[in-house]
């Protein structure tokens, strides 16, 4: 989109010796055209375009720590927590390996959500965007899956006890309920054989299902451009002088680069002065201790289903809740079908709706942060 | 004879009386059925009841009331006996005259010298007590003989303790039942009813401090604010139902039951010999007997707090002794502490120090095997146990240095990390301008 005259990348990029390589044997240059004429609309909103790359590179670190804790981790009831520790304070630098891991994994969830609200509210998932946003929060429920299956893995209590609760949760889905709690914990509880069954998800069922997805989705990016909130389009369709793009590459790229070195900073900041803690090791025979409580992207979720009644009528309160979440989780993802295109009267309503459900999530969160002390 | 009667005889309480503790019911009934007014009798003919003794005896006061709710969470209610059990008569007899005639077998109110007995013909009979409880033991009331309760009540004395007294009556609960008055978390204040009463104890010329003793006590504090039920209340020193004190030869064994590597190691100790031509209760002569305070290391040494020097004065190889022992103790504990401290210190800035922390607990565990090697009073012993603890506290103080030293080294690290990047963010802003000022002046 926009690839008007005075947008045109310089092409005046000095051409080394292995550029001039590949160019002879791949047709670099014809590969990289794209992103020489890609460019980025310009506007006082174009900052939120920054957090889908902020989560990439967040999720390129974790790929990258993870695959240094590898080398170290150790995936049975056994081993797991004592490999950790090892790793914290007898590898060298392991402690800031882990940290940043648990850090950015945190990190990343966060600007996943800011992403997925920053589309709704700048309507950036209608036509003909509703692949990219489908792909999008798969890819966020992903992230959560990544961020429940990981939580495990040290093997400490909290962890333990927080995994025993999510997964019976997950047993009272109804009919797939009892098989899906089995299979995610490889039996009746949660044993030696949940951790390593967690570990083959997150280290390589989801992490396979993501980079595909992912793919597609900056795929999906690429083909259709970045989106503009609806009143500049009309704005700038009514008046085309007065359009402003910037060329992806090297210009919005050098501002992304800005962002991903701001988020480095902030998270060597925290692997240094909160280093992630690891604990006590799991005894599946100790009783559970006071305030189990799950992540943070998980605590309205959990908190709701604490207020439930334990009957709605003549339904268990838990099952109630779960469906409303299935529910709503599965309207969220087919929000732009729902919706009609972005002029649509029904986007206001979906505008409302993502306000609700963002204070919701924020007040529940405070509140079973609250509840739990 | 235990189960609810089945033949006539039994019906009326017959020879066995296997139902022991009820016999006050009945005589209470039988003198408030006199005062009962004739009209209540003629409204209508007396109707047989579930137990008449309860039905008249529920609307009395205290002490010859005894409500329905109160004899249902007796433990013999609740195993099958009536009130006939003890006190003989027929509870199925509506009339009071019927159900507290001598031809029921009604016996009346024991009178208290004979409570034991009539406790004891079910309560000491084995076969009988097998079919309840199995593990309950049945010599109780030879016990009770050989208690100074039992002895003095042979020789007439009805003041003293009975039965009754501390297990209640008509409201029986198994002494596991924590509302039971000798549960274990109950049994001092039970005993301190009569022996914290001044002017009933008058006569017997003992003290009466001995629950105020107790209730500052460890033992109390570990009954009571920590809920532990194995820790001793006074039956576990006196004895229950054959409680005496005591004597000054046996209080070594008596805390030996818990305490048996003080003991052992006492018995090695030249205390030993001493405390014996003294005359004095081994463990009490630095302890006391009820109020038996938290140790400290205080307790032995030199200093105002110590016991020590209540026999020993300055110079003798017993001071010299104490004084060292002392030393070394506070010597051990204060290098825990700060070696705690730096482990706190590190931990709080978010290092990972729990093997040191694994570690270090092996240290507070020399302390403490050093605090139990006091009672050999040999410092020689001591001093092993507080060198073991010094080196392991002096390592993890060393760990705990090393961790601080790291999270600085991290630190610095860190601020070098953050000037770089923002050089680096410096540079990439600098170059934005520049793309941005030759894409406006490539745009002009």
């Amino acid at each position: 989109m926009g690839n008007t005259p005075e947008a045109t990348p310089q092409t005046s990029v000095p051409r080394n010796r292995v550029v001039r390589w590949l160019d002879e044997r791949f047709g670099w240059e014809q590969l990289v055209a794209p992103l020489r004429h890609k460019t980025v609309p310009v506007h006082k909103l174009s900052y939120w375009y920054f957090l889908g790359g902020m989560t990439l590179f967040l999720f390129m670190i974790q790929v990258l720590t993870g695959i240094l804790l590898l080398l170290y981790y150790r995936p049975s009831a056994n081993e797991a927590f004592e490999s950790v520790q090892y790793i914290m304070t007898q590898v060298k630098f392991g402690w800031l390996v882990r940290s940043i891991h648990s850090w950015s994994a945190n990190l990343m969830i966060f600007t996943a959500f800011a992403h997925m609200f920053s589309v709704l509210f700048l309507r950036a998932y209608t036509k003909p965007r509703e692949l990219t946003w489908v792909t999008g929060m798969v890819l966020l429920f992903l992230a959560l899956g990544f961020g429940f299956s990981g939580y495990l893995l040290p093997w400490n209590t909290l962890a333990f006890f927080a995994t025993k609760v999510g997964t019976e949760i997950t047993g009272q889905v109804p009919v797939i309920g009892k098989p899906l709690l089995i299979f995610l914990r490889g039996g009746e509880e949660v044993t030696g054989a949940t951790l390593t069954r967690f570990f083959g998800f997150h280290v390589a069922l989801l992490p396979g299902i993501t980079t595909m997805l992912i793919a597609l989705h900056v795929l999906l990016i690429q083909r259709l451009g970045m989106s503009v909130p609806p009143g500049l389009e009309a704005a700038w369709k009514e008046l085309p002088p007065n359009k402003r793009e910037t060329p992806f590459f090297p210009n919005f790229f050098a501002h992304e680069l800005m962002a991903w070195y701001v988020a480095l900073g902030v998270l060597g900041a925290l692997a240094a002065l909160y280093p992630w803690e690891l604990g006590t090791k799991a005894d599946p025979f100790a009783v559970a201790p006071a305030g189990i409580k799950p992540e943070w992207y998980f605590m309205f979720m959990f908190q709701t289903l604490k207020l439930i009644p334990a009957k709605v009528g003549p339904i268990d309160g838990e099952l109630v809740g779960i469906l409303g979440f299935g529910l709503v989780g599965l309207i969220w993802v087919l929000l732009p079908f729902l919706g009609g295109d972005r002029h649509s009267r029904r986007q206001v309503f979906i505008r409302g709706l993502g306000v609700f459900a963002l204070a919701y999530m924020f007040s529940m969160t405070i509140y079973g942060y609250m509840a739990a002390k | 004879m235990l189960q609810e009667p089945t033949t006539e005889s039994q019906r009326h309480g017959g020879k066995l009386g296997l139902e022991p503790l009820c016999l006050c019911v009945s005589v209470v009934a039988l003198a408030s059925c006199l005062l009962l007014p004739a009209a209540s009798f003629a409204q209508a003919p007396p109707q047989a009841a579930k137990s008449s003794c309860v039905e008249c005896h529920s609307s009395f006061p205290a002490p010859t009331g005894v409500t329905e709710e109160q004899w249902a969470a007796d433990i013999h209610a609740q195993k099958g006996l009536t009130c006939a059990s003890c006190h003989g008569g027929d509870p199925k007899d509506a009339s009071p005259e019927g159900a507290m005639s001598r031809k029921a077998g009604f016996r009346g109110k024991p009178k208290r010298t004979e409570i034991p007995a009539t406790c004891a013909k079910c309560h000491a009979d084995g076969a009988y007590m097998r079919q309840y409880n199995p593990s309950l033991r049945t010599d109780q009331l030879a016990q009770y003989q050989t208690s100074v309760h039992g002895k003095r009540l042979a020789k007439g004395d009805t003041k003293v303790a009975v039965c009754i007294d501390c297990h209640s009556v008509h409201g029986i609960r198994p002494a596991k039942d924590p509302r039971s008055t000798v549960n274990p978390l109950n049994v001092a204040n039970t005993c301190a009813r009569c022996h914290s009463d001044a002017a009933y104890m008058k006569d017997y010329k003992i003290k009466t401090d001995q629950f105020a003793g107790y209730s500052a006590s460890v033992h109390h504090d570990a009954m009571v604010v920590r809920g532990d039920l194995s820790a001793p209340t006074c039956t576990t020193c006196h004895g229950n139902h054959g409680a005496a004190p005591p004597g000054v030869a046996s209080v070594e064994n008596v805390c030996s039951t818990c305490h048996v590597f003080q003991a052992q190691l006492f018995d090695t100790s030249p205390h030993k010999a001493a405390f014996q031509a003294m005359g004095t209760g081994s463990c009490i002569t630095c302890h006391s007997n009820h109020r038996i305070v938290h140790p400290t290391d205080k307790l032995i040494g030199t200093g105002n707090e110590s016991v020590c020097t209540n026999c020993h004065a300055s110079g003798d190889p017993g001071f010299k002794a104490a004084g060292k022992i002392h030393d070394d103790l506070t010597a051990l504990d204060e290098a825990l502490k700060r070696s705690d401290e730096v482990l706190d210190k590190a931990e709080s800035s978010g290092m990972e120090v729990s093997q040191a922390r694994l570690e270090e607990s092996q240290g507070h565990d020399s302390l403490i095997k050093a605090r139990v090697t006091i009672h050999s009073f040999q410092p020689d012993k001591v001093e092993q146990d507080t060198q073991a603890g010094m080196k392991i506290a002096e390592k993890t103080y060393k760990d705990g240095l090393k961790a601080l030293a790291e999270r600085d080294y991290r630190r610095k690290g860190l601020g070098l990390s953050l000037i770089t990047i923002v050089a680096v963010l410096i540079g990439l802003w600098m170059y934005i301008r520049q793309l941005e000022s030759r894409n406006q002046s490539g745009g002009s």
